[in-house]
Protein backbone atom coordinates (compact mmCIF):
# COMPACT_ATOMS: atom_id res chain seq x y z
CA UNK A 1 0.00 0.00 0.00
CA UNK A 2 1.64 3.39 -1.33
CA UNK A 3 -1.64 5.91 -0.36
CA UNK A 4 -1.05 8.43 2.09
CA UNK A 5 -1.42 8.50 5.47
CA UNK A 6 0.61 11.89 6.70
CA UNK A 7 0.78 15.01 4.45
CA UNK A 8 3.29 17.99 6.38
CA UNK A 9 3.28 20.76 3.25
CA UNK A 10 5.35 24.35 4.27
CA UNK A 11 5.15 23.75 8.19
CA UNK A 12 6.77 26.21 10.25
CA UNK A 13 7.33 27.27 13.48
CA UNK A 14 9.24 30.10 15.48
CA UNK A 15 9.02 29.77 19.17
CA UNK A 16 8.26 32.67 21.22
CA UNK A 17 12.18 32.98 22.10
CA UNK A 18 12.77 33.59 17.96
CA UNK A 19 14.33 30.20 18.07
CA UNK A 20 12.76 29.00 14.09
CA UNK A 21 12.63 25.04 15.01
CA UNK A 22 10.79 24.11 12.04
CA UNK A 23 11.18 25.93 8.95
CA UNK A 24 8.85 24.92 5.77
CA UNK A 25 8.98 21.09 6.25
CA UNK A 26 7.63 19.12 3.47
CA UNK A 27 6.81 15.68 3.91
CA UNK A 28 4.49 12.82 3.01
CA UNK A 29 4.49 9.24 5.09
CA UNK A 30 2.91 6.08 3.29
CA UNK A 31 0.50 4.22 4.69
CA UNK A 32 1.62 1.18 6.46
CA UNK A 33 5.51 2.33 6.51
CA UNK A 34 8.41 2.66 9.23
CA UNK A 35 9.72 5.98 8.86
CA UNK A 36 12.82 6.89 10.64
CA UNK A 37 13.14 10.80 10.92
CA UNK A 38 17.24 11.09 11.92
CA UNK A 39 18.58 14.33 13.05
CA UNK A 40 21.18 15.86 15.60
CA UNK A 41 19.57 17.53 18.60
CA UNK A 42 17.77 20.77 18.19
CA UNK A 43 16.82 19.62 14.44
CA UNK A 44 13.44 19.99 15.12
CA UNK A 45 12.55 16.55 15.53
CA UNK A 46 10.56 16.74 18.37
CA UNK A 47 8.67 19.99 17.10
CA UNK A 48 7.56 18.14 13.88
CA UNK A 49 5.86 14.87 16.18
CA UNK A 50 4.53 17.90 18.45
CA UNK A 51 2.92 19.45 15.81
CA UNK A 52 1.26 16.52 14.53
CA UNK A 53 0.24 15.40 17.72
CA UNK A 54 -1.09 18.58 19.83
CA UNK A 55 1.82 19.83 21.90
CA UNK A 56 3.34 22.51 19.69
CA UNK A 57 1.15 25.15 17.97
CA UNK A 58 2.72 25.54 14.45
CA UNK A 59 3.08 29.01 12.83
CA UNK A 60 2.71 28.05 9.45
CA UNK A 61 1.84 25.43 7.26
CA UNK A 62 -0.90 22.87 6.46
CA UNK A 63 -0.94 19.00 7.97
CA UNK A 64 -3.54 16.39 6.60
CA UNK A 65 -3.36 13.33 8.60
CA UNK A 66 -5.65 10.46 7.00
CA UNK A 67 -6.69 12.58 4.34
CA UNK A 68 -8.59 15.18 6.42
CA UNK A 69 -7.26 19.28 7.62
CA UNK A 70 -5.61 18.79 11.09
CA UNK A 71 -6.46 21.83 12.12
CA UNK A 72 -10.18 21.57 11.11
CA UNK A 73 -10.80 17.53 12.40
CA UNK A 74 -8.42 17.41 14.95
CA UNK A 75 -10.21 15.07 17.22
CA UNK A 76 -11.31 12.92 14.62
CA UNK A 77 -7.72 12.44 13.68
CA UNK A 78 -5.98 12.07 16.81
CA UNK A 79 -8.92 9.12 17.86
CA UNK A 80 -6.25 7.30 15.36
CA UNK A 81 -2.59 8.58 16.22
CA UNK A 82 -0.30 7.52 19.39
CA UNK A 83 2.48 9.42 20.92
CA UNK A 84 5.49 7.66 22.99
CA UNK A 85 7.38 10.40 24.07
CA UNK A 86 11.37 10.41 24.75
CA UNK A 87 10.53 11.27 28.55
CA UNK A 88 9.31 8.84 31.06
CA UNK A 89 5.81 11.64 31.62
CA UNK A 90 3.16 9.46 33.73
CA UNK A 91 1.80 9.13 37.22
CA UNK A 92 4.21 7.40 38.63
CA UNK A 93 2.21 6.19 41.54
CA UNK A 94 -0.34 4.97 39.67
CA UNK A 95 -0.53 0.86 38.64
CA UNK A 96 0.18 -0.19 34.93
CA UNK A 97 -2.64 -1.88 34.26
CA UNK A 98 -4.81 1.40 35.34
CA UNK A 99 -3.03 3.52 33.55
CA UNK A 100 -2.92 1.62 29.97
CA UNK A 101 -6.67 1.44 30.93
CA UNK A 102 -6.83 5.57 31.44
CA UNK A 103 -5.16 6.05 28.12
CA UNK A 104 -7.84 4.27 26.16
CA UNK A 105 -10.58 5.99 27.63
CA UNK A 106 -8.89 9.47 27.18
CA UNK A 107 -8.98 8.10 22.98
CA UNK A 108 -12.62 7.78 23.28
CA UNK A 109 -12.01 3.98 22.67
CA UNK A 110 -14.33 1.82 24.78
CA UNK A 111 -13.61 -0.60 28.01
CA UNK A 112 -11.87 -3.93 26.83
CA UNK A 113 -9.99 -6.05 29.39
CA UNK A 114 -9.12 -8.52 26.61
CA UNK A 115 -7.52 -5.88 24.52
CA UNK A 116 -5.65 -4.37 27.38
CA UNK A 117 -4.67 -7.61 28.35
CA UNK A 118 -3.17 -8.54 24.50
CA UNK A 119 -1.17 -5.03 24.76
CA UNK A 120 0.43 -5.73 28.41
CA UNK A 121 1.63 -9.65 27.30
CA UNK A 122 3.06 -8.47 23.77
CA UNK A 123 4.91 -6.29 25.84
CA UNK A 124 5.66 -8.65 28.94
CA UNK A 125 4.16 -6.57 30.99
CA UNK A 126 1.34 -8.44 32.40
CA UNK A 127 2.90 -9.93 35.38
CA UNK A 128 3.73 -6.44 36.60
CA UNK A 129 -0.01 -5.53 35.41
CA UNK A 130 -0.47 -4.66 39.31
CA UNK A 131 2.29 -2.87 40.17
CA UNK A 132 3.21 0.77 41.28
CA UNK A 133 5.08 2.23 38.29
CA UNK A 134 7.58 3.40 40.08
CA UNK A 135 8.77 0.51 41.36
CA UNK A 136 9.43 -0.95 37.13
CA UNK A 137 12.92 -0.38 35.67
CA UNK A 138 13.76 2.08 32.98
CA UNK A 139 13.23 -0.53 30.32
CA UNK A 140 9.67 -1.61 31.75
CA UNK A 141 8.57 1.97 32.33
CA UNK A 142 9.34 2.16 28.74
CA UNK A 143 7.25 -0.16 28.06
CA UNK A 144 4.57 1.01 30.13
CA UNK A 145 4.85 4.58 27.94
CA UNK A 146 4.19 1.94 24.90
CA UNK A 147 1.39 -0.12 25.84
CA UNK A 148 0.02 3.37 26.65
CA UNK A 149 0.42 4.72 23.19
CA UNK A 150 -0.70 1.01 21.77
CA UNK A 151 -3.98 0.95 23.88
CA UNK A 152 -6.19 2.83 21.64
CA UNK A 153 -5.13 0.65 18.78
CA UNK A 154 -3.66 3.42 16.64
CA UNK A 155 -3.24 3.65 13.40
CA UNK A 156 -0.13 6.05 12.85
CA UNK A 157 1.99 5.46 15.77
CA UNK A 158 4.84 8.28 16.57
CA UNK A 159 8.12 6.95 18.69
CA UNK A 160 10.17 9.63 19.62
CA UNK A 161 13.40 8.64 20.40
CA UNK A 162 12.04 5.07 21.74
CA UNK A 163 15.26 2.98 22.59
CA UNK A 164 16.92 6.18 24.03
CA UNK A 165 18.74 4.87 27.26
CA UNK A 166 18.10 1.51 27.05
CA UNK A 167 20.21 -1.31 27.40
CA UNK A 168 20.91 -3.10 23.81
CA UNK A 169 18.91 -6.25 24.75
CA UNK A 170 15.94 -4.13 25.24
CA UNK A 171 16.68 -2.24 22.14
CA UNK A 172 16.55 -5.50 20.40
CA UNK A 173 13.19 -6.29 21.75
CA UNK A 174 11.35 -2.55 21.33
CA UNK A 175 12.69 -3.52 17.52
CA UNK A 176 11.09 -6.33 17.35
CA UNK A 177 7.67 -4.36 18.84
CA UNK A 178 7.85 -2.13 16.40
CA UNK A 179 8.10 -4.94 13.26
CA UNK A 180 5.29 -6.93 14.85
CA UNK A 181 3.58 -3.52 14.65
CA UNK A 182 4.24 -2.80 11.12
CA UNK A 183 3.11 -6.42 10.10
CA UNK A 184 -0.10 -5.30 11.89
CA UNK A 185 -0.18 -2.37 9.72
CA UNK A 186 0.39 0.30 12.34
CA UNK A 187 2.42 3.25 9.88
CA UNK A 188 5.43 4.21 12.61
CA UNK A 189 7.56 7.44 12.57
CA UNK A 190 10.01 7.28 14.84
CA UNK A 191 12.93 9.48 15.69
CA UNK A 192 16.06 7.74 16.64
CA UNK A 193 19.91 8.90 17.02
CA UNK A 194 20.18 5.48 16.68
CA UNK A 195 21.43 4.95 13.07
CA UNK A 196 21.73 1.16 13.84
CA UNK A 197 18.42 1.36 14.51
CA UNK A 198 16.90 3.30 11.14
CA UNK A 199 19.26 0.86 9.12
CA UNK A 200 17.81 -1.62 11.08
CA UNK A 201 14.12 -0.87 11.01
CA UNK A 202 13.19 1.89 8.70
CA UNK A 203 11.71 1.59 4.91
CA UNK A 204 12.49 5.08 4.51
CA UNK A 205 14.78 7.50 5.96
CA UNK A 206 14.86 11.48 6.29
CA UNK A 207 16.95 13.51 7.63
CA UNK A 208 16.47 16.79 9.20
CA UNK A 209 18.34 19.30 10.12
CA UNK A 210 18.21 22.95 11.28
CA UNK A 211 14.28 22.50 11.00
CA UNK A 212 14.66 21.90 7.45
CA UNK A 213 14.38 18.41 5.80
CA UNK A 214 17.54 17.54 4.10
CA UNK A 215 16.87 14.46 2.33
CA UNK A 216 13.70 11.64 2.36
CA UNK A 217 14.53 8.58 0.39
CA UNK A 218 14.13 4.35 0.65
CA UNK A 219 16.59 3.29 2.72
CA UNK A 220 18.19 1.20 0.37
CA UNK A 221 17.97 3.95 -2.18
CA UNK A 222 20.15 6.67 0.31
CA UNK A 223 22.53 3.92 0.24
CA UNK A 224 22.63 3.17 -3.29
CA UNK A 225 22.77 6.92 -4.16
CA UNK A 226 25.50 7.57 -1.51
CA UNK A 227 26.66 5.00 -0.20
CA UNK A 228 30.65 4.10 -0.50
CA UNK A 229 33.21 1.65 -0.31
CA UNK A 230 36.86 2.60 1.07
CA UNK A 231 39.52 0.30 0.54
CA UNK A 232 42.82 0.34 2.61
CA UNK A 233 45.89 -1.89 0.81
CA UNK A 234 49.25 -1.92 3.02
CA UNK A 235 52.63 -2.15 1.70
CA UNK A 236 55.57 -2.61 3.61
CA UNK A 237 58.07 -0.61 1.04
CA UNK A 238 56.42 2.52 0.46
CA UNK A 239 55.30 2.99 -3.57
CA UNK A 240 56.21 6.17 -5.40
CA UNK A 241 52.92 6.56 -7.47
CA UNK A 242 49.70 5.34 -7.95
CA UNK A 243 50.83 2.40 -11.39
CA UNK A 244 49.58 3.34 -14.22
CA UNK A 245 47.48 0.20 -14.85
CA UNK A 246 45.33 1.36 -11.73
CA UNK A 247 44.55 4.86 -13.30
CA UNK A 248 41.23 4.28 -13.99
CA UNK A 249 40.46 3.83 -10.29
CA UNK A 250 39.29 6.70 -7.90
CA UNK A 251 42.82 5.86 -5.77
CA UNK A 252 45.14 8.23 -3.39
CA UNK A 253 48.31 7.36 -1.63
CA UNK A 254 48.75 8.11 2.59
CA UNK A 255 51.42 7.77 5.04
CA UNK A 256 54.48 8.03 2.74
CA UNK A 257 53.33 5.77 0.30
CA UNK A 258 52.48 2.83 2.35
CA UNK A 259 48.92 2.89 1.84
CA UNK A 260 47.04 2.90 -0.56
CA UNK A 261 43.49 4.13 -0.31
CA UNK A 262 40.16 3.30 -2.48
CA UNK A 263 37.00 5.44 -2.29
CA UNK A 264 34.55 5.01 -4.86
CA UNK A 265 31.26 2.45 -5.34
CA UNK A 266 27.79 3.52 -4.67
CA UNK A 267 26.16 1.53 -2.71
CA UNK A 268 25.30 -1.45 -5.64
CA UNK A 269 28.47 -3.45 -5.16
CA UNK A 270 30.55 -1.63 -7.54
CA UNK A 271 32.69 -0.25 -5.21
CA UNK A 272 33.61 -4.28 -3.63
CA UNK A 273 34.19 -5.36 -7.60
CA UNK A 274 36.26 -2.61 -8.37
CA UNK A 275 38.51 -3.31 -4.81
CA UNK A 276 38.38 -6.95 -6.23
CA UNK A 277 39.98 -5.46 -9.22
CA UNK A 278 42.63 -3.41 -7.99
CA UNK A 279 43.80 -6.35 -5.95
CA UNK A 280 43.65 -8.60 -9.03
CA UNK A 281 46.06 -5.97 -11.40
CA UNK A 282 48.28 -5.65 -8.24
CA UNK A 283 49.14 -9.53 -7.91
CA UNK A 284 49.19 -9.46 -11.68
CA UNK A 285 51.78 -6.97 -12.37
CA UNK A 286 53.92 -8.19 -8.76
CA UNK A 287 53.10 -5.53 -6.64
CA UNK A 288 52.82 -6.85 -3.16
CA UNK A 289 51.01 -5.71 -0.18
CA UNK A 290 50.66 -7.07 3.01
CA UNK A 291 46.99 -5.51 4.27
CA UNK A 292 43.89 -5.34 2.96
CA UNK A 293 41.10 -3.65 4.95
CA UNK A 294 37.80 -2.92 2.97
CA UNK A 295 34.99 -0.99 4.53
CA UNK A 296 31.24 -0.15 3.20
CA UNK A 297 29.94 3.34 4.10
CA UNK A 298 26.60 2.71 7.47
CA UNK A 299 23.85 4.91 7.04
CA UNK A 300 25.76 7.11 9.47
CA UNK A 301 28.40 7.81 7.45
CA UNK A 302 25.70 9.33 5.28
CA UNK A 303 24.22 11.19 8.00
CA UNK A 304 27.15 12.93 9.05
CA UNK A 305 27.97 13.73 4.96
CA UNK A 306 24.60 15.47 4.91
CA UNK A 307 24.58 17.55 7.96
CA UNK A 308 28.06 18.46 6.82
CA UNK A 309 26.97 19.13 3.42
CA UNK A 310 23.84 21.00 4.24
CA UNK A 311 23.29 22.08 0.18
CA UNK A 312 22.52 18.14 -0.40
CA UNK A 313 18.72 18.33 -0.40
CA UNK A 314 16.20 16.21 -1.62
CA UNK B 1 -16.17 1.31 17.22
CA UNK B 2 -18.42 4.95 17.31
CA UNK B 3 -16.28 7.96 17.81
CA UNK B 4 -17.95 10.91 18.71
CA UNK B 5 -15.45 13.89 17.55
CA UNK B 6 -18.01 16.68 19.21
CA UNK B 7 -18.29 15.29 22.23
CA UNK B 8 -16.04 12.42 23.83
CA UNK B 9 -17.86 11.28 26.66
CA UNK B 10 -15.45 7.94 27.16
CA UNK B 11 -11.99 10.40 27.26
CA UNK B 12 -14.07 12.77 29.68
CA UNK B 13 -15.49 10.01 31.87
CA UNK B 14 -11.66 8.48 31.83
CA UNK B 15 -9.89 11.86 33.18
CA UNK B 16 -13.09 12.27 35.83
CA UNK B 17 -12.15 8.54 36.99
CA UNK B 18 -8.50 8.52 36.56
CA UNK B 19 -8.87 12.32 38.84
CA UNK B 20 -11.31 10.72 41.63
CA UNK B 21 -8.89 7.67 41.92
CA UNK B 22 -5.63 9.53 42.19
CA UNK B 23 -7.63 11.74 45.33
CA UNK B 24 -8.78 8.27 46.81
CA UNK B 25 -4.69 6.98 46.37
CA UNK B 26 -4.51 10.00 49.20
CA UNK B 27 -7.66 10.03 50.75
CA UNK B 28 -6.55 10.19 54.54
CA UNK B 29 -4.14 13.15 53.69
CA UNK B 30 -6.95 15.22 51.88
CA UNK B 31 -9.74 13.61 53.97
CA UNK B 32 -9.19 13.41 57.05
CA UNK B 33 -7.21 16.60 57.56
CA UNK B 34 -9.85 19.03 56.51
CA UNK B 35 -12.09 17.00 58.45
CA UNK B 36 -10.13 16.99 61.96
CA UNK B 37 -8.97 20.97 61.31
CA UNK B 38 -12.88 21.88 61.38
CA UNK B 39 -14.13 19.59 63.55
CA UNK B 40 -10.85 21.27 65.74
CA UNK B 41 -12.56 24.71 64.84
CA UNK B 42 -16.18 23.88 65.71
CA UNK B 43 -14.83 22.74 68.99
CA UNK B 44 -12.80 25.93 70.23
CA UNK B 45 -14.96 28.29 68.68
CA UNK B 46 -18.25 26.66 68.80
CA UNK B 47 -18.46 25.40 72.01
CA UNK B 48 -15.54 27.11 73.72
CA UNK B 49 -16.02 30.77 72.63
CA UNK B 50 -18.55 30.42 71.56
CA UNK B 51 -20.90 30.38 74.38
CA UNK B 52 -19.96 34.26 74.92
CA UNK B 53 -20.73 35.45 71.87
CA UNK B 54 -23.21 37.37 70.82
CA UNK B 55 -25.17 37.33 67.70
CA UNK B 56 -28.18 39.34 65.63
CA UNK B 57 -31.40 37.35 66.42
CA UNK B 58 -31.75 33.51 68.38
CA UNK B 59 -29.26 31.89 66.43
CA UNK B 60 -26.89 29.74 68.44
CA UNK B 61 -22.83 30.25 67.91
CA UNK B 62 -22.24 26.47 67.13
CA UNK B 63 -25.03 26.56 63.96
CA UNK B 64 -24.05 30.31 62.91
CA UNK B 65 -20.11 28.95 62.43
CA UNK B 66 -20.79 25.89 60.24
CA UNK B 67 -21.43 27.16 56.81
CA UNK B 68 -18.38 29.40 57.62
CA UNK B 69 -16.73 26.55 58.28
CA UNK B 70 -17.91 24.51 55.29
CA UNK B 71 -17.07 27.46 52.81
CA UNK B 72 -13.84 27.78 54.24
CA UNK B 73 -12.77 24.05 53.33
CA UNK B 74 -15.03 23.84 50.00
CA UNK B 75 -13.00 27.30 48.94
CA UNK B 76 -9.60 25.65 49.81
CA UNK B 77 -10.18 22.00 48.67
CA UNK B 78 -12.12 22.44 45.81
CA UNK B 79 -9.33 25.19 44.32
CA UNK B 80 -6.24 23.05 45.65
CA UNK B 81 -7.45 20.18 44.10
CA UNK B 82 -8.00 21.40 40.99
CA UNK B 83 -4.67 23.10 40.91
CA UNK B 84 -2.86 20.15 41.72
CA UNK B 85 -5.25 17.89 39.61
CA UNK B 86 -3.73 19.75 36.02
CA UNK B 87 -0.38 21.14 37.46
CA UNK B 88 0.76 17.33 38.10
CA UNK B 89 0.81 16.49 34.91
CA UNK B 90 2.21 19.75 33.90
CA UNK B 91 5.24 18.87 36.39
CA UNK B 92 5.26 15.44 35.33
CA UNK B 93 5.26 15.96 31.55
CA UNK B 94 2.36 13.95 31.84
CA UNK B 95 0.29 16.74 29.95
CA UNK B 96 1.61 15.02 26.89
CA UNK B 97 -0.96 12.88 26.61
CA UNK B 98 -4.10 14.86 27.10
CA UNK B 99 -2.80 17.08 24.57
CA UNK B 100 -2.20 14.75 21.92
CA UNK B 101 -6.04 12.99 23.10
CA UNK B 102 -9.17 14.04 20.99
CA UNK B 103 -10.53 15.87 24.39
CA UNK B 104 -10.70 19.43 24.28
CA UNK B 105 -11.80 22.29 27.07
CA UNK B 106 -14.97 20.42 27.39
CA UNK B 107 -14.32 16.91 28.16
CA UNK B 108 -11.19 18.13 30.45
CA UNK B 109 -13.13 20.33 32.56
CA UNK B 110 -15.65 17.80 33.17
CA UNK B 111 -12.98 15.54 33.88
CA UNK B 112 -10.35 17.75 36.08
CA UNK B 113 -13.09 20.16 37.51
CA UNK B 114 -15.72 17.55 38.20
CA UNK B 115 -13.84 15.46 39.88
CA UNK B 116 -12.60 18.27 42.02
CA UNK B 117 -15.98 19.53 42.90
CA UNK B 118 -16.98 15.79 43.41
CA UNK B 119 -14.16 15.28 46.19
CA UNK B 120 -15.43 18.73 47.67
CA UNK B 121 -18.82 17.79 47.80
CA UNK B 122 -17.89 14.19 49.71
CA UNK B 123 -15.81 16.38 52.22
CA UNK B 124 -18.86 18.79 52.71
CA UNK B 125 -20.90 15.55 53.09
CA UNK B 126 -18.28 14.29 55.87
CA UNK B 127 -17.89 18.08 57.19
CA UNK B 128 -21.71 18.21 57.94
CA UNK B 129 -22.12 14.77 59.31
CA UNK B 130 -18.75 15.78 61.90
CA UNK B 131 -20.93 18.68 63.00
CA UNK B 132 -23.43 16.97 63.30
CA UNK B 133 -21.74 14.68 66.07
CA UNK B 134 -20.22 18.27 67.81
CA UNK B 135 -23.07 20.90 67.91
CA UNK B 136 -26.95 21.14 67.07
CA UNK B 137 -28.08 22.58 63.77
CA UNK B 138 -30.45 22.35 61.11
CA UNK B 139 -30.22 23.15 57.48
CA UNK B 140 -33.66 24.97 56.67
CA UNK B 141 -33.24 24.94 52.72
CA UNK B 142 -31.56 21.75 52.51
CA UNK B 143 -32.04 21.83 48.56
CA UNK B 144 -30.63 25.04 47.85
CA UNK B 145 -27.85 24.25 50.48
CA UNK B 146 -26.79 21.45 48.25
CA UNK B 147 -27.15 23.08 45.56
CA UNK B 148 -25.34 26.31 46.43
CA UNK B 149 -22.15 23.85 47.62
CA UNK B 150 -22.17 22.18 44.26
CA UNK B 151 -22.04 25.69 42.93
CA UNK B 152 -19.61 26.93 45.03
CA UNK B 153 -17.55 23.50 44.99
CA UNK B 154 -17.85 23.99 40.60
CA UNK B 155 -16.62 27.54 40.45
CA UNK B 156 -13.66 27.12 42.71
CA UNK B 157 -12.44 24.20 41.19
CA UNK B 158 -12.57 26.00 37.82
CA UNK B 159 -10.69 28.94 39.45
CA UNK B 160 -7.97 26.21 40.98
CA UNK B 161 -7.80 24.45 37.13
CA UNK B 162 -6.56 28.44 36.40
CA UNK B 163 -4.20 28.85 38.78
CA UNK B 164 -2.95 25.05 38.13
CA UNK B 165 -2.02 26.03 34.66
CA UNK B 166 -0.71 29.47 35.67
CA UNK B 167 1.08 28.08 38.08
CA UNK B 168 5.20 27.24 36.75
CA UNK B 169 6.04 26.11 40.52
CA UNK B 170 4.84 24.54 43.24
CA UNK B 171 5.38 27.84 45.27
CA UNK B 172 2.52 29.32 43.32
CA UNK B 173 0.30 26.71 43.15
CA UNK B 174 -0.09 27.85 46.99
CA UNK B 175 -0.29 31.53 46.45
CA UNK B 176 -3.67 31.97 45.79
CA UNK B 177 -5.42 29.34 48.09
CA UNK B 178 -3.37 30.23 51.09
CA UNK B 179 -2.35 33.86 50.39
CA UNK B 180 -5.52 35.04 48.96
CA UNK B 181 -8.46 32.52 49.79
CA UNK B 182 -7.56 31.74 53.23
CA UNK B 183 -7.23 35.84 54.49
CA UNK B 184 -10.73 36.94 52.82
CA UNK B 185 -12.42 33.67 53.95
CA UNK B 186 -11.69 34.27 57.76
CA UNK B 187 -12.01 38.25 57.25
CA UNK B 188 -15.43 37.04 54.98
CA UNK B 189 -17.71 36.78 58.11
CA UNK B 190 -17.16 33.07 58.61
CA UNK B 191 -16.59 33.52 62.50
CA UNK B 192 -18.70 36.52 62.71
CA UNK B 193 -21.51 38.43 61.56
CA UNK B 194 -20.46 41.97 59.55
CA UNK B 195 -23.70 43.57 61.32
CA UNK B 196 -20.70 43.20 64.82
CA UNK B 197 -18.30 44.91 62.52
CA UNK B 198 -18.28 49.14 63.15
CA UNK B 199 -17.80 51.57 59.97
CA UNK B 200 -15.38 51.86 58.18
CA UNK B 201 -14.61 47.90 58.62
CA UNK B 202 -17.82 46.88 57.78
CA UNK B 203 -17.77 48.86 54.31
CA UNK B 204 -14.25 47.59 53.94
CA UNK B 205 -15.47 44.17 54.29
CA UNK B 206 -18.63 44.35 51.52
CA UNK B 207 -15.76 44.69 48.77
CA UNK B 208 -14.88 40.68 50.03
CA UNK B 209 -16.18 38.77 47.53
CA UNK B 210 -16.17 35.61 49.47
CA UNK B 211 -18.46 38.02 52.03
CA UNK B 212 -21.36 36.68 49.70
CA UNK B 213 -20.33 33.16 49.55
CA UNK B 214 -20.69 32.45 53.06
CA UNK B 215 -23.70 34.80 53.83
CA UNK B 216 -25.11 32.72 50.84
CA UNK B 217 -24.59 29.51 52.09
CA UNK B 218 -25.26 30.57 55.78
CA UNK B 219 -28.99 31.62 54.26
CA UNK B 220 -29.59 28.31 53.08
CA UNK B 221 -28.67 26.86 56.39
CA UNK B 222 -30.13 29.51 58.82
CA UNK B 223 -32.84 31.07 56.57
CA UNK B 224 -31.16 34.41 57.03
CA UNK B 225 -27.97 36.55 56.38
CA UNK B 226 -26.60 39.70 55.92
CA UNK B 227 -27.53 40.26 52.07
CA UNK B 228 -30.25 38.67 49.85
CA UNK B 229 -29.61 35.12 48.79
CA UNK B 230 -29.98 36.20 45.43
CA UNK B 231 -26.84 38.39 44.93
CA UNK B 232 -25.03 35.72 46.68
CA UNK B 233 -25.86 33.22 44.13
CA UNK B 234 -25.60 35.76 41.57
CA UNK B 235 -22.27 36.61 42.31
CA UNK B 236 -21.17 33.22 42.15
CA UNK B 237 -23.06 32.30 38.68
CA UNK B 238 -20.92 35.71 37.54
CA UNK B 239 -17.55 34.01 38.81
CA UNK B 240 -18.52 30.70 37.33
CA UNK B 241 -18.98 32.58 34.02
CA UNK B 242 -15.63 34.20 34.23
CA UNK B 243 -13.77 31.38 34.97
CA UNK B 244 -15.36 29.23 32.32
CA UNK B 245 -14.42 31.94 29.46
CA UNK B 246 -10.59 31.97 31.19
CA UNK B 247 -10.38 28.26 30.48
CA UNK B 248 -11.79 28.82 27.17
CA UNK B 249 -9.73 31.23 26.17
CA UNK B 250 -6.96 29.58 27.56
CA UNK B 251 -7.50 26.39 25.53
CA UNK B 252 -8.08 28.35 22.20
CA UNK B 253 -5.07 30.49 22.94
CA UNK B 254 -3.17 27.49 23.90
CA UNK B 255 -1.89 29.34 26.82
CA UNK B 256 0.63 27.92 29.14
CA UNK B 257 -0.63 24.53 27.83
CA UNK B 258 0.92 24.59 24.43
CA UNK B 259 4.01 25.71 22.91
Amino acid sequence: MTDTILDIRGLEKTYKSGVKALDGVDLTIRRGEIFALLGPNGAGKTTLIGSVCGMVRPTGGRIEVFGKDLAKHWKQVRRDIGLVPQELSFDMFDKVIRQVRFSRGMFGCEPDDARIEEVLRSLSLWDKRDAQIRALSGGMKRRVMIAKALAHDPQLLFLDEPTAGVDVELRRDMWRQIDALREKGTTIILTTHYIEEAEEMADRVGVISKGRILLVDEKDAIMAKLGRTEAHFTFDAPLPAIPASLGEYPLHLEQGGTCLVYRGGDGTGKGKREVAEIAQVMAREGIVFTGMETRESTLEDIFVDLLHEPEVTA
Amino acid sequence: MSFNPTFNARGAFAIFKNELMRMFRTAFGSIASPVITTSLYLVVFGAAIGSRMELPGDVSYGSFIVPGLLMLTLLSESTSNASFGIYMPKFTGAIYELLSAPVGVAETLIGFVGAAAVKSMILAAIIMGTAALIIDYQVVHPILAFGYILLVSATFSLLGFIIGLWADGFEKLQIVPLLILMPLTFLGGTFYSIEMLPEPWRSVTLVNPVVYLVNGLRWTFLGQSDFPIWVSFGATLLFLLVCVAIIGWIFKTGWRLRE
